[in-house]
């Protein structure tokens, strides 16, 4: 497992929301050690038996946090972020979609100063270890404990991919939504990298969909740095160019971003693509026994 | 969101940034007084649209004689306009940017993104303006040279010297330069722009720097802090039922298949579009019915997919996570109930409670055939519609 286990204390920022308290409510039920949420003016309060705090430092001297689960909306998603790299949590989830993208650019620029903070999201279903802790808005009970990383680009089609391997008894060391926003926070890269340290980890899905370089870059990355089998499918063959305006995005793109673009660079890194997002889970079993009957 | 040509100079302008006179019109009485306004013999006429290519399709045209400019006036308003950049039904013509000519001598091209490799808001140049700049890009990307902004520090002047001397310009061109550039940065920046294109930006006769036209598309997420920017949009430059799906918070694309298509979550539903294909199907359109499933909103989703009169019939494909999919189902069922669908409709439910849903569907008594699982839908829709045809 990565990133987040049994022992990971979770704040919530925006906490007495709809969004926030929904969410919580089934974090607590699946295992989650939820200590508070912050919720300015609210602060002393006590929502879902726990405590509100005005503000994420607050929360910090009152108890111990290790991660922040966001769901402000999202004109506030900058100031939420920033805050929370402020006073120090390590992993910041941000669920909420909208977020303007040049914010983004700002909160990116900010968090090169503190290479030890992590951020997911924007836009994503967030994070987490089967039977350990879930910190997000993904349904817990498709998911089980086992040996295959995910990550992905999108929502729902990673709990296919999740739903597929928890089926075939395969189950997951941790999944990880990135997000489907032009800025994520944490990348495939970095993702990726973190499995092929977890010992655990014995495959890694990798959802992607069509648009930005994030899948050729990934998939360059694989080449040279991991070891372990990933397999992937890239969502949006299909989907048309659509209108555009203007000639500036095309050419930074520089060709790129295409389905068939990313699948071939992929293939090229030698990871093992399907074309059916129904095969996923199918082509993960079939490698694994490979490498198991090699042994 | 995207602006037309006219209300990105007029964000030019606020910026003191060189942009040609002229005027917006949507008549020819109009047209007639803007060009009496500006005066001289020779006016642009341009077609607003959102859409580039607009010189090579016919969009632009040059007049020397206020007879040629009712003739261009009247040949443009009320068409539609095909460029290479928008579909085959083109873009409606219902204004007109009259507008006052310049002789040039050098066309340069300024463009700005933020590039998401980068991370960065990038400035794009090169000697080569014009609509040939994707070739240019593509063959000799050398020519096009790149200037990336760090968003702590935004644009200085150097970066746009360098530009400029990359440029070959001339030490008062580069000064003219320096100020449009970090104009244009400012501007970018101000105004949560997602893309900015002056393309050309011309050097005139008289070795001023103008910029002849200019693109803007703003990021939607923004625009909740840019008011007066949002009363700009232009909805008969967009798909009518793309609106209108957008109203019920539905995303929706059209496309050319006979399979209609409602999906919760964007990568899901292109997922969908895709095993469609790989069964031998076509897809009729992108829909993505975002997390709240409910029964209103499922039947709008019903409505807009059956107004695309290609459509042979329907794959529904949810995933439930948290919401129970029996409730889905129950929604299924009201919602083809009411709006009255006759064609196949093949239903995939994953999730919670998606048993008691695929039994509730299939014991409706309707044209509603539950599927087992992802691949099996695919393949009934593709057969129902083979079975039809």
């Amino acid at each position: 497992m990565i990133l987040i286990n049994k022992q990971t204390k979770v704040l919530c920022q925006g906490f007495t929301g709809q969004q926030g308290t929904f969410h919580s409510e089934q974090a607590i039920e699946y295992g989650t050690q939820m200590v508070g949420g912050v919720t300015p003016g609210k602060g002393g309060q006590t929502h879902l038996s726990l405590p509100v705090f005005n503000t994420v430092k607050e929360a910090l001297a009152a108890t111990e946090v290790n991660a922040s689960v966001i769901y402000v909306p999202a004109p506030f998603c900058k100031d939420s972020i920033i805050e929370a790299i402020d006073a120090g949590i390590k992993l910041i989830v941000c669920i909420t979609e909208g977020v303007p993208t040049q914010d983004m650019l700002y909160v990116k620029a900010y968090l090169k100063n503190f290479p030890d903070t992590r951020l997911i999201g924007p836009n994503c279903p967030g994070i987490i270890t089967p039977g350990e802790c879930k910190i997000g808005i993904m349904p817990g009970y498709i998911h089980q404990k086992g040996k295959v990383g995910i990550v992905s680009r999108s929502g729902t089609l990673t709990y296919e991919a999740v739903k597929q391997t928890s089926d075939l008894n395969l189950g997951q060391t941790t999944c990880i939504g990135i997000g489907g926003d032009p800025i994520p926070g944490m990348s495939f890269i970095d993702v990726l990298s973190l499995f092929q340290k977890d010992p655990e980890t014995e495959a890694i899905i990798m959802v992607g969909e069509i648009g930005g370089t994030a899948e050729e870059e990934a998939a360059a990355f694989i080449k040279h740095h991991v070891k372990k089998p990933v397999i992937s499918y890239i969502a949006g063959v299909t989907a048309p160019a659509g209108k555009r305006m203007g000639h500036a995005g095309a050419i930074i793109a520089g060709g790129k971003g295409t389905a068939a673009e990313k699948f071939a660079a992929l293939e090229a890194a030698g990871v093992h693509t399907v074309r059916s997002p129904a095969d996923i889970g199918m082509k993960v079993k079939e490698i694994l026994s490979a490498a198991n009957y090699r042994k | 969101m995207n602006l037309h040509e006219y209300q990105a100079k007029h964000l030019l302008e606020k910026y003191n940034l060189p942009v040609p006179l002229g005027e917006v019109a949507s008549s020819p009485e109009e047209a007639i007084m803007i060009a009496d306004k500006l005066g001289r013999h020779r006016w642009v006429v341009k077609a607003q649209v959102h859409a580039g290519g607009r010189g090579k399709a016919g969009g632009v045209k040059l007049v020397s004689s206020k007879e040629e400019l009712i003739n261009a006036v009247k040949s443009l308003l009320g068409t539609r306009l095909v460029t290479y950049q928008t579909d085959a039904q083109g873009q409606p013509v219902n204004q007109l940017l009259i507008a006052q000519p310049c002789d040039i001598k050098r066309e340069l091209y300024l463009g700005a993104v933020i590039d998401r490799t980068q991370q960065r808001l990038v400035f794009m140049a090169s000697t080569e303006g014009g609509v040939e700049i994707e070739k240019i890009a593509k063959d000799t990307p050398e020519k096009i040279i790149k200037i990336i902004l760090d968003p702590l520090i935004g644009a200085m002047p150097y970066q746009a010297r360098e530009l400029g001397f990359k440029l070959n310009l001339s030490l008062d061109q580069i000064k003219q330069f320096t100020y449009i550039f970090t104009q244009l940065s400012k501007l970018f920046i101000e105004n949560d722009l997602s893309l900015l294109e002056i393309n050309p930006l011309v050097i005139t006769q008289e070795d001023t720097l103008l910029c002849l036209d200019a693109k803007i598309t703003l990021d939607d997420n923004a625009l909740f802090r840019h008011p007066n920017l949002r009363t700009l949009r232009d909805p008969t430059q967009e798909n009518e039922r793309e609106n209108h799906a957008h109203e019920w918070e539905l995303s929706y694309i059209p496309l050319e298949g006979n399979i209609g298509c409602m999906v919760n979550g964007a990568g899901l539903a292109m997922a969908t579009m895709d095993l469609i294909k790989l069964h031998g199907g076509n897809p009729a359109n992108f829909l993505d019915v975002g997390g709240g499933a409910t029964k209103d909103r499922v039947t709008e989703a019903f409505k807009i997919i059956l107004s695309d009169k290609n459509v042979k019939g329907i794959l529904v494909n949810i995933f439930g996570g948290i919401v129970r999919c029996d409730l889905i189902a129950e929604g299924i069922i009201d919602a083809v109930k009411d709006v009255g669908i006759k064609i196949p409709v093949v239903v995939r439910l994953e999730g919670n409670n998606a048993d008691i849903g695929a039994k509730k569907l299939s014991a409706s008594g309707l044209n509603i055939i539950a599927a087992q699982s992802l691949t099996d839908a695919a393949k009934r829709i593709v057969n129902s519609i083979k079975e039809v045809s």
